[in-house]
């Protein structure tokens, strides 16, 4: 696969470096690479701890009750989350609560500074909003066959969010992870008792909790693809950009 | 001494995982995540109404088969005898900080106009089952043992043991005076079974499962937690380190 790839770009795996003049841009700002770490932080202790609480009852039904007796639409036998992947490692749910209940805190009151400043300084409206140009069928078709071909972008366009990335920072910010503390409220009966709402938006606190572990899986799918694609698109640079702000543009490609 | 095949094989994931356990064997780091417990108490209480009502559902919402969970038979000898005698000579105690000590013939209890709740149990463990429950208010209890102005907290004693220690809970006077918080002693139209409590459980609707204690005897009014066994409030508390508030 790797070499098909390589294969399909003779002229950039062969062409000596151009001697070109390295371009520094400042790309993350000091709020957003705070944020990035402590996410970076807080939901993996979120998603480990949740597989420890799952662990307790590792059946998930739709609905507003479900239990031993009722019929689930996933089910394991025994603990399926082995010790590596859980927080603690050993079967605690008690720890595991606290762990959780304690790190939502620095997740909610960070996501939800984030929702309000991002629009109020335009962030959201200027970077992170597809423009009507991007979500055309032939622009994102012609993203993900450049992606596909580890084809990422370069001078300029590398400063900004193509569309595959917009479309999923957009995800996860304001879909997934809003998702996620929703449903973690609406399992809280003390909750539900204050926001009634919950609980019928979500038809059951039993259908939100499935859709909790639902988002969890497709948070951790982000995270995947996300330092996977650090990984192809310049480890050293991207993480530098995340830790100090600063980015040496790619120089646009020779034969482009 | 660090095992290195082993540190090698489980790789970043056991560095960062053997990190959580420390973290996790510290007390230190435990008081900081238990003060998490205080803040999400104290918001929640700013957020939720002091008399919001846990939702109550239709009877086509009832689970077809409510599990039991914790006690499913208290193996005292003291029990069996009540089992025995159909609960005829249990009594509700309620004592401490109250002006007039009661001590309620379980007939009695029953022969008071009650109220009716479908609820959702929801226990810690992430399950939810949907019953009725029947029951006498207990802020009613409380106000005919007049409760001393001193009093902060109503502990539950129950009749079943996990293995030498007494199963108790405690609740603070915004759950106690909750007009859903009830002494039940029905479920789904019928008394209670052995498994869900007989002949007296308690149901607090804002929180967890093991709030509601089962197979209460004595009803204590108290200043303070602290000096009653483990002094955390609970027997999951005092054993298992699980929350006093479980509105979460």
């Amino acid at each position: 696969m790797d070499e098909a790839v390589i294969d399909a770009d003779p002229v950039e795996a062969q062409a000596p470096p151009p001697p070109l003049p390295r371009r520094i841009a400042y790309r993350h700002r000091l709020p957003t690479r705070i944020w990035h770490w402590l996410n970076a932080l807080t939901v993996f202790v979120m998603l480990m701890s949740g597989l420890m609480i799952f662990n307790a009852h590792p059946h998930l039904y739709w609905g507003q009750y479900g239990a031993n007796f009722d019929r689930p639409w996933l089910s394991f036998s025994g603990r399926p989350f082995p010790g590596w992947a859980t927080i603690p490692s050993t079967y605690n749910l008690a720890a595991a609560r606290r762990w959780h209940l304690a790190f939502a805190w620095l997740l909610v009151v960070p996501l939800l500074l984030f929702l309000v400043t991002s629009f109020l300084n335009r962030h959201a409206q200027r970077d992170l909003r597809p423009t009507r140009e991007e979500v055309k069928p032939n622009h994102i078709w012609h993203d993900i066959t450049e992606h596909a071909r580890l084809r990422f972008p370069r001078g300029d366009a590398a400063l900004r969010y193509n569309i595959l990335q917009k479309f999923s920072y957009v995800g996860v910010i304001f879909v997934l992870l809003p998702l996620m503390v929703l449903t973690g409220l609406a399992m809280s009966p003390a909750m539900d008792a204050a926001w009634p709402w919950l609980i019928v938006f979500f038809q059951g606190r039993q259908s939100a909790r499935s859709i909790h572990f639902i988002c969890a899986t497709l948070l951790l799918a982000f995270i995947v693809i996300h330092l996977l694609m650090v990984v192809l698109a310049g480890p050293f640079n991207e993480i530098r950009s995340m830790i100090t702000g600063r980015f040496r543009v790619p120089p646009e490609r020779g034969d482009a | 001494m660090i095992n290195r095949r082993r540190f090698i094989a489980t790789g970043a994931s056991g560095l960062m995982l053997g990190g959580c356990d420390r973290l996790n064997n510290s007390a230190r780091f435990r008081n900081v995540l238990r003060s998490a417990e205080t803040l999400t108490m104290n918001t929640q209480r700013l957020i939720v109404p002091r008399d919001a009502l846990a939702r109550e559902f239709g009877e086509a919402d009832l689970s077809p088969v409510f599990r039991s969970n914790g006690t499913a038979m208290p193996d005292t000898s003291e029990y069996a005898q009540q089992l025995k005698e159909n609960f005829i000579n249990w009594r509700l105690a309620v004592d401490g900080l109250v002006a007039r000590p009661l001590s309620i013939p379980l007939a009695v209890l029953r022969s008071i106009p009650h109220r009716v709740q479908i609820t959702r149990h929801d226990c810690v463990e992430g399950w939810s089952a949907i019953g009725k429950w029947h029951g006498l208010e207990l802020s009613r209890i409380l106000d005919a043992a007049a409760l001393s102005t001193r009093a902060k907290y109503i502990v539950f004693h129950c009749a079943d043991r996990f293995g030498d220690k007494p199963y108790y809970e405690s609740i603070d006077l915004v759950d106690a005076f909750h007009p859903q918080t009830i002494i039940a002693w029905g479920m789904n139209g019928q008394l209670l079974t052995v498994p869900h409590g007989a002949p007296l459980r308690l149901r607090v609707e804002r929180q967890l499962g093991y709030k509601s204690a089962k197979y209460v005897q004595r009803i204590q009014a108290v200043e303070s937690l602290a000096h009653i066994y483990g002094g955390k409030g609970g027997y999951w508390e005092d054993n298992a380190d699980y929350e006093w508030y479980a509105g979460i």
